[in-house]
């Protein structure tokens, strides 16, 4: 059998040009009206979406940055009020220990004196006792060392004179 | 082993198409298949003629007075079977004789119009019609129309079909007739905007049949309407979720033809444009796509016909010249800074050339590209025909079989690179034919 060897594809033909035109004009206004349109919309959308996380995300970084920062000034301001704080104990501390030694040392210096006056005030009493007793003691020997020599009546005599003279002499 | 798990599809697919080609081939030519190569080197060639030859008495090879039958058995032709196959039909050829009836819309000047279906011809062998209806035959699966007047209106059975090589002005014409009680009735092609220089011409009738390629182009419009409903339906509804299913497959799409075509070439107005570039996109490409399928509902070779691109170019020339901007008319017609004999004599004329020759351009790219396609894919299945002599040796059928499966699916492959990149191309010039148009002029 023979083909019909007619190359035909390259022959506009009527029929094929006005469904063609008609198959076209529909598709192009039922697509773009409901497929590319909505898809067009649901990409710009999804795209401004995506945009918007993205933006977002680069301002929450950066807010994370800004806290980070705002932390470790706040850090650094604790640290340094601990050190003051510290430095503020330690002084208070050799204050109050100077002031303890001082009022120790006066206390002291009190007691001892205190102390001093009281050696002195039983001393002077001792001496003021030891006076008497010695004064005590020396009449009493004077006393029998006059009982002894007076038991003579030449002695008591000579004695009495004596003593007169003494007296005189004063 | 990931290329084959990749690309298996592919595979299949060019791999069942060598064979459906081949089936198809066979099926038209009648010829055994080369399993019972036996069994027909036992029959002489003429028990294998249609019955409609042995009904009218003309055995096969017989000269009648108006040429050959076109159910001779002549020698395999690789081109004429590769032009066949990529033309235009009134009805789809499935499997053997069985052949898809497709509505017929006909118009002959003074006898009106005339519907009905291509089953009313009761074609079978070769789609051939055994009957003429109102001045209508199918021969080959097309309809052609009776000349004379007398077979206008009814039924007519028709014994055979002839061709006969003649030379009218200088040019090698095909006459067809159709054999009615032994007379020979010359019949008409379908009217052609050829203007003749193709070797058609107005005729007697039109055709605004819905033929194989209106079909597949339905077929087509319909399936990606229907996806993409899907997907602007999903798009709507996955808003502020991530992208699922098809809209994967689809969107990447859309946003390759907004930012890599229309922006970067028609610039900020590129949104007015974006439904016509992504409707010529998906159109071509699905057709395209379509039409690398060999079988069913496939096999049409739509945007390889001229009719077709030229409908798209056309669209593309009108938008492009009406939304044309004074900056452009003015660079076309009187180029600023030029001398006037220049203008005159060189410029202006190659300017408004250019307006014209550009949609040309566009038009003929894509048919040739489409159609060479499909004729190397077909030369390349017919490789089994030429090596098995026709179907007679099997031998050499088998090793066409060798050369030609790698072959076809080696052209395969690069057609579905070729259906993507002339649908890009198309799209892409559309968009920079209509950026030039509406181009502001640079503020120096």
């Amino acid at each position: 059998m023979l083909f019909l060897a007619d190359f035909s594809v390259i022959k506009p033909e009527p029929g094929l040009l006005f469904w063609t035109t008609v198959i076209f004009l529909i598709f192009w206004y039922m697509m773009s009206r409901f497929a590319f349109k909505p898809i067009g919309e649901a990409l710009k959308k999804r795209e401004q979406d995506i945009q918007e996380a993205l933006d977002e995300a680069k301002k929450a970084r950066e807010e994370m940055a800004h806290l980070e920062a705002k932390n470790e000034q706040l850090l650094a301001e604790a640290r340094e009020e601990r050190a003051q704080m510290l430095k503020e104990a330690k002084d208070a501390k050799e204050q109050i220990i100077a002031e303890a030694k001082e009022r120790a040392n006066a206390e002291y210096k009190r007691k001892v004196e205190s102390a001093l006056h009281d050696i002195e005030n039983h001393k002077n009493a001792a001496m003021v006792e030891l006076k008497n007793k010695s004064g005590q003691l020396a009449i009493e020997i004077a006393e029998k060392i006059l009982r002894k020599e007076l038991s003579n009546k030449a002695e008591q005599e000579a004695y009495a004179k004596s003593l007169s003279d003494s007296i005189q002499l004063n | 082993m990931t290329f084959a798990r990749k690309y298996w599809i592919v595979l299949i697919i060019s791999g069942l198409s060598t064979f459906a080609f081949a089936q198809d081939g066979h099926e038209n030519h009648n010829h055994p298949q080369p399993a019972q190569q036996q069994d027909a080197a036992a029959h002489p060639q003429t028990a294998q003629t249609t019955g409609e030859n042995a009904e009218a008495g003309h055995p096969a090879g017989a000269h009648s007075p108006c040429g050959h039958s076109v159910n001779e058995e002549v020698p395999f032709n690789a081109g004429d079977n590769a032009v066949h196959h990529i033309a235009d039909a009134n009805a789809i050829h499935l499997l053997g004789d069985t052949y898809l009836p497709l509505p017929c819309i006909l118009y002959a000047p003074g006898h009106g119009w005339k519907f009905s279906t291509t089953s009313t011809f009761h074609a079978h062998h070769h789609g051939n019609g055994e009957v003429a209806q109102d001045g209508y035959v199918l021969v080959h699966g097309s309809i052609m129309r009776i000349q004379n007047p007398a077979y206008a209106k009814g039924e007519v059975k028709v014994d055979d079909y002839t061709h006969q090589d003649t030379t009218i002005n200088g040019k090698k014409r095909t006459l067809y007739y159709a054999v009615i009680n032994g007379e020979c009735n010359l019949l008409d092609a379908k009217t052609t905007y050829d203007g003749g220089i193709m070797g058609g011409g107005i005729t007697s009738f039109y055709d605004f049949s819905i033929t194989r390629n209106v079909f597949t182009m339905l077929l087509t419009v319909l399936i990606l309407f229907l996806v993409f409903r899907s997907v602007a339906k999903s798009a709507t509804k996955t808003h502020g979720r991530a992208p699922k299913g098809l809209q994967n497959f689809i969107e990447p799409f859309y946003t390759f033809i907004r930012d890599e075509v229309a922006k970067p070439n028609i610039g900020p107005k590129y949104e007015k444009y974006m439904p016509y570039l992504l409707s010529a996109f998906f159109f071509i490409l699905g057709l395209n796509l379509i039409g690398q399928i060999p079988f069913f509902p496939g096999g049409a070779n739509v945007t390889g016909n001229i009719s077709i691109t030229i409908v798209l170019a056309l669209l593309t020339f009108i938008i492009s010249t009406f939304s044309a901007k004074k900056h452009f008319w003015e660079h076309t017609l009187w180029m600023p800074g030029v001398p006037a004999v220049l203008k005159i004599f060189i410029l202006t004329p190659i300017e408004i050339l250019g307006i014209f020759l550009k949609p040309f351009t566009l038009l003929l790219r894509l048919f040739a590209n489409i159609t060479a396609g499909h004729i190397v894919i077909l030369s390349f299945v017919s490789l089994i025909f030429i090596f098995g002599d026709a179907g007679k040796s099997t031998n050499g059928s088998i090793a066409g079989i060798i050369a030609s499966v790698p072959l076809s699916l080696f052209m395969m492959t690069l057609e579905l690179l070729v259906a993507f990149l002339q649908a890009f191309i198309f799209t892409m010039l559309s968009a920079t034919y209509i950026g030039t148009a509406i181009e502001e002029p640079h503020h120096h």
